[in-house]
């Protein structure tokens, strides 16, 4: 798998090469921050805890993944490169997977770049330290699931525009599937099997178990099999333009 | 192994667009095929099949042995493609690029440093190593692609336009390095510029509307004008009747023609007959009725008129000039 590491490799001097990644983690960083404090009330709380930090993850990650995920695969395709890539000797699977990790560990960077938090609430109280590692392990989980959804829609448009705006509808269902807002639209007449269903999709309650330190099995399964089923079909949608 | 690529009835299909029909073609170790069509007739559909990029809708592709369908990842490990315009990633400098391209290809460490700094050298980008991509010349570029089509030393070479947009030395520095390549590898070359045909290519392939046209050297392929080895003699206007009479006598030919008058000079055209130029013998024929030969020359054709010929329908009926 030697060149599934020199394409992440590649993929992730891009990040860096272009100010993306700048833009990215200050804007990361300062939303995060702001929400953890103003709307979150860190301080208003009184607890040692990162709860009001992690809650809105699910919410930043919906805009911002599918603008890191955007360009994944269609600037390959509209400036031609894809014909490069693929005409190299490695798998779709391949290519696909090692661009799938040169933005996760670009979104790990901008995750860790967060600790200040971290060292802040150790400073003020005494928080779960356990809680706050699964935490940032749920929170990088859930990251890829995002990320593989919007990898899979890069690769279905040349259109960088399209490929976000895209994504990130559907990243929204994805979080939003728990809730009332969406789950009402089908109680009416969907059998319960189905309303239950996607109730179970929603990242927000698999996420929200995490944060409050119930860490489930069922919960990584579900993460990891998101971004397994997303990065599947971001093979298949490759592969589409080629004929195959 | 005879042929290292075998096309074998290969279809594309785009939607109800045929790109490449029913086209069969194969090419041996040594050979440098010159892959000529106009645009849109299928040429850099039929590459991109042959380097993996695209699957044929019909028929099957072989290089090296290998199936393109079966086998894709051994076919692309053995090729070296330069896909059309070259596209490159611009963000990247060339070393980080071509280093890139080392690391998928499986080079590491001495090998890697060793193979770049050898492509380096060949195409001559020592100049501009460390610069960003996007802020290369086209003719640069295109050498960029080049290095990377032959980092591997591939069995196989298929480029795509190689020598467009650059100048005329880069041209013949690129179809010189071809020339050291032919000999141990099965090269293809699209072009548009037939001089190049003749230039560097063993053989020449025409396609059009993605079929298969004509299949042969550029000899072969300038014996199918009429004109080819006819004998063009120039005299003054006043001779021009008496050494038309005096031509008429010849045996093996197939006929005068009046080609051009310009001043006081005329041209008169004699034709080949079996494709036999009857050059000696006009010249002892004119010479021994007295007529003044301003110039004498045997006329080759030209392979451009060749093409029209054989991939412009409404060009099919009419005899080129040459």
């Amino acid at each position: 798998m030697f060149s599934v590491a020199a394409i992440a490799k590649r993929e992730l001097a891009g990040y860096f090469s272009t100010p993306v990644a700048y833009v990215f983690i200050v804007i990361f960083l300062a939303l995060s921050g702001a929400f953890t404090f103003y709307i979150g009330g860190f301080f208003e709380r009184g607890q040692a805890s990162l709860e009001s930090f992690f809650n809105f993850h699910p919410w930043l990650y919906m805009f911002l993944i599918p603008a890191v995920s955007m360009r994944l695969w269609s600037e390959e395709r509209k400036s031609g490169t894809i014909e490069m890539l693929m005409t190299l000797p490695i798998s779709t699977v391949a290519a696909v997977i090692g661009k799938f990790v040169a933005a996760w560990a670009f979104i790990a960077v901008a995750l860790a770049l967060t600790f200040p938090l971290w060292i802040t609430v150790n400073v003020l109280g005494d928080p779960d330290n356990g809680v706050i590692a699964a935490s940032y392990a749920g929170s990088l989980l859930m990251a890829g699931a995002f990320l593989a959804i919007g990898s899979c829609f890069s690769a279905l448009t040349r259109n960088q525009a399209i490929a976000f705006i895209v994504a990130a509808a559907v990243c929204f269902l994805f979080t939003m599937s728990g809730l009332d807002l969406v789950l009402n639209v089908f109680r009416g007449w969907a059998p319960h099997i189905l309303v239950d269903t996607i109730a179970s999709l929603s990242f927000l309650s698999h996420f929200d178990r995490v944060t409050k330190g119930l860490i489930d099995v069922r919960d990584l399964v579900f993460f990891v099999s998101m971004i397994a089923l997303w990065l599947f079909a971001t093979v298949v949608a490759v592969d589409v333009e080629r004929g195959a | 192994m005879s042929a290292m690529i075998a096309l074998d009835n290969v279809q594309k299909r785009f939607g109800s667009l045929t790109a490449v029909d029913d086209l069969t073609l194969s090419i041996a170790r040594g050979e440098v095929l010159g892959f000529l069509g106009p645009n849109g007739a299928g040429k850099t559909t039929t590459m991109r099949m042959i380097a993996g990029f695209l699957e044929p809708t019909g028929g099957s592709i072989q290089v090296c042995g290998f199936n393109v369908a079966t086998d894709p990842i051994e076919i692309k490990r053995r090729i070296g493609y330069l896909p059309e315009g070259a596209p490159i990633y611009g963000d990247m400098t060339c070393r980080g690029f071509l280093g890139f391209v080392a690391e998928v290809r499986g080079y590491r460490g001495a090998e890697k440093k060793r193979r770049i700094a050898e492509v380096v050298d060949t195409v001559s980008l020592n100049a501009v190593l460390n610069q960003t991509i996007d802020t290369l010349s086209k003719g640069f570029k295109r050498r960029v692609g080049l290095a990377q089509a032959i980092l591997h030393d591939p069995d196989v070479l298929i480029l795509d336009e190689p020598t467009d947009g650059l100048d005329p030395n880069q041209k013949h520095h690129v179809r010189e390095l071809i020339g050291t390549m032919a000999s141990d590898k099965a090269i293809i070359i699209s072009t548009h510029i037939l001089e190049e045909v003749e230039a560097v290519c063993t053989r020449a392939v025409v396609i059009n509307q993605g079929r298969l046209v004509a299949d042969g050297s550029a000899e072969e392929l300038l014996a199918r004008l009429p004109h080819h080895n006819a004998v063009a003699v120039t005299v003054p206007v006043a001779e021009a009747a008496a050494a038309r009479a005096a031509l008429l006598k010849l045996g093996h030919m197939g006929g005068v023609e009046d080609s051009d008058t310009k001043g006081v000079l005329t041209t008169l055209r004699v034709m080949p007959h079996n494709g036999y130029a009857p050059v000696a013998e006009v010249a002892h024929h004119l010479k021994s009725s007295d007529i003044t030969i301003e110039s004498l020359y045997v006329e080759r054709g030209r392979l451009d008129d060749v093409f029209r010929v054989l991939t412009d329908d409404a060009a099919a009926g009419y005899a080129p000039r040459v």
